[in-house]
């Protein structure tokens, strides 16, 4: 049965190829369970949305306590709720790290550009779904929120205003919107998955990087995925699961605004608006600038906010350096842990009122991002000696392996 | 390499926690005292006993100018989210019939009436209609209680330090509204201090602030009434994902012992 249909459409080869005898770097860290956990993460999304939208109804009237009826009176609501709602603050933690570890050891670089920027249409397309989706319940932060960030498209000269009502469906934030935004917050976690696919593709095209950053040269560098990283993927699974069900079932609103507890009402701007911790940075930014030259300082703002990702795009063919892993990059391996300050600081920022000192530390913060991808990433490049390469990933492994026997490490070391 | 990342996946999640609570916490306003109570913690449970005063004295005090319109009668019985507030449903058909508050409705006939109220509806306000009413009665619309407890940075703290933040000092010299209130944000607030002690269920003297407490324990369980359910399943479902991760945990280290 299997071979009938094997020999007619080849899922069971390709399985098997690309689940099962997939060759892996022996020697990958924790830091690569990251990448599989962010595409369960978005399982669990599709899931629970596909539940919670049988219940909810995007009217502004009911949008507000047809979430709350979900919460009390539909079984297990409240578990398929708080599921979604901290399930994106989740898969934001985990694909920032993700991403990260992918700067860290320069996944970004030669061969793998093209994965790299799918990675980023993925990160883009996670934004606009969870600012959609974070409308939803349409409690007072999801209206000012929605109002603010639709505003920004009102930067643009000469047809920005006409763009916003245009979004809109109206001439304020309203029913119309919130329509649209269900529609499309439906929509795109299927267009996640679709490029997700293209960026699999492209990783099992010249498979994954390493700790290491070296190509992989004999076979003895490589071990089949299963069961080795299916194995350790469950692990860290289980492990990552631990946090993600002790927010879910002990401190479901530690990550929200109590403000999105109370229904959006247009007439009463809430004290502070503020975005989810997941934009915080961004929001950072985009307060952040100042006018320029003749460039008012909101369009600025708008411009550095999508400037701020679209750099990353860029970011194969700024990092001059040919090594890829900063273990070997001296210099590199500081500024990489400066950007991750960097980053939180301007979270921070983002989530304070731009006053005295959170101004200049906003402006600073935001500056030096920019001076860390335009100018440091180059020039570190060009004038760092990096340390010398190991001759293969196997010699290495083995090495540590049989050091490390000695010293009986505790956790497995790849 | 295990123990890098779970110090970071630590600090990432420090980093959110610090994020999200510096938010608040301005406005010249004192930090809140923390309480104890019965439904905090990891295994807390709400005190049925203390939400039956509580809804006591919410009907007595509270429901004179605020809505609670997310909880209905037929909530408060074993068949409400999270199994009520401990009474049956006799008792909640009682409850819903004794409202002060009649019902607007239409006969067989189609003729409009004011009838009692039943498990299906909400506890009304007394003191008016509508929100426009009230507009032009206090000020501004009281707010709706139903999620006052979420709705709150500090949650229950909060709630139990504005009911107790009224001053009879300052609040001598104002012959009415605003009030001052020491917990609420800029102490200027439009509720008059509230008619606490003597509210209580029949045969129960009480003082303000075991009706305080009371109150603010039958809130909580309005903003959240599965909390029970959601705390008692998450420790079952932690016992199990701890357990099955140190399962996987060894068979991790069984797999990957052939290569070294």
């Amino acid at each position: 049965m299997v071979r009938w249909i094997d020999h007619r459409l080849p899922i069971f080869t390709f399985m098997k190829h690309e689940l099962n005898d997939y060759p892996t770097p022996r020697n990958l860290s924790y830091w690569w369970n990251f990448g599989s956990l962010a595409g369960i993460m978005l399982v669990i999304m599709i899931v629970t949305g596909i539940f919670l939208a049988m219940e909810y109804t995007p009217q502004v009237n009911d949008a507000f306590d047809s979430v709350e009826r979900i919460r009390r009176d539909v079984n297990y609501g409240w578990l398929i709720q708080y599921l979604h709602m901290n399930g994106a603050s989740f898969f934001f933690i985990v694909t920032y790290i993700h991403i990260f570890r992918g700067l860290y050891y320069g996944s970004y670089k030669e061969p793998r550009e093209l994965l790299w920027m799918l990675g980023l249409v993925i990160l883009l397309l996670m934004m606009a779904t969870a600012f959609m989706g974070y409308v939803l319940p349409w409690g007072q932060m999801s209206f000012w929120g929605a109002t603010v960030i639709t505003n920004l498209f009102s930067a643009i000269p000469v047809v920005g205003q006409k763009i916003v009502t245009w979004l809109w469906g109206g001439f304020a934030v309203d029913n119309p919107t919130l329509n649209r935004f269900y529609a499309l917050h439906y929509l795109l976690p299927f267009v996640i998955v679709g490029v997700v696919m293209l960026h699999l593709i492209a990783l099992h095209q010249h498979g994954s990087n390493n700790p290491l950053g070296i190509d992989r040269k004999t076979p003895q560098d490589s071990i089949p995925f299963h069961p080795y990283y299916t194995i350790k993927d469950m692990f860290g699974l289980f492990a990552f699961l631990i946090v993600y069900a002790i927010f879910v079932f002990f401190m479901p609103d530690a990550l929200g605004d109590p403000q999105n507890y109370i229904q959006a009402n247009p007439l009463q701007t809430p004290p502070e608006i503020v975005p989810e911790w997941y934009f915080l940075p961004f929001y950072a930014i985009l307060r952040s600038v100042p006018n320029i030259l003749f460039i008012p300082s909101k369009l600025a703002g708008v411009l550095c906010l999508f400037g701020a990702i679209g750099i990353l795009f860029f970011l194969p063919w700024l990092d001059t350096s040919r090594v890829r892993s900063a273990r070997f990059r001296p210099i590199y391996k500081w500024v990489f842990w400066l950007l991750v300050i960097d980053v939180a600081v301007l979270g921070d920022c983002g989530a304070h009122r731009p006053e005295g000192w959170y101004i200049f530390a906003g402006r600073m913060a935001t500056l030096y991002y920019f001076v860390h991808f335009l100018i440091l990433m180059p020039l570190i490049g060009w004038f760092e000696r990096p340390r010398p390469l190991p001759t293969s990933i196997a010699t290495t492994v083995m090495k540590r392996s049989s050091g490390s026997l000695a010293a009986a490490s505790p956790v497995g070391k790849s | 390499m295990m123990r890098t990342s779970a110090v970071a996946l630590a600090g990432a999640v420090a980093f959110l926690a610090l994020a999200t609570i510096a938010v608040a916490q301005d406005e010249g306003t004192p930090p809140l005292p923390k309480q104890k109570w019965s439904f905090a913690g990891p295994f807390g449970t709400y005190d049925r006993a203390a939400l039956q005063r509580g809804f006591g004295v919410y009907q007595n005090v509270c429901e004179n100018c605020h809505e609670l319109g997310l909880i209905h009668f037929g909530d408060l019985g074993a068949d409400g989210p999270g199994g009520g507030i401990g009474y049956n449903e006799e008792q909640v058909k009682a409850i819903a019939a004794a409202s002060a508050k009649q019902y607007p409705d239409t006969d067989d006939s189609g003729q409009p009436i004011q009838r009692p109220g039943r498990p299906t509806d909400t506890p009304l306000p007394l003191n008016y209609d509508n929100v426009k009413q009230a507009k032009a009665l206090f000020g501004t619309a009281p707010p709706d209680l139903s999620l006052i407890v979420k709705a709150r940075e500090g949650g229950a703290d909060y709630v139990y330090a504005f009911l107790s933040g009224f001053s009879e000092d300052k609040n001598k010299d104002r012959s009415g509204a605003p009030y001052y209130n020491e917990y609420f944000p800029g102490h200027n607030v439009a509720m008059p201090p509230p008619p606490l002690a003597g509210n209580d269920v029949p045969g129960v003297k009480a003082t303000a602030d075991e009706e305080r407490r009371d109150v603010v324990t039958f809130l909580s369980w309005a903003s959240e009434p599965t909390m029970e359910d959601r705390k008692r399943t998450g420790i079952k479902v932690l016992i199990f994902l701890i357990a099955t991760t140190g399962v996987l945990y060894f068979a991790k280290r069984q797999i990957w012992a052939s290569l070294h």
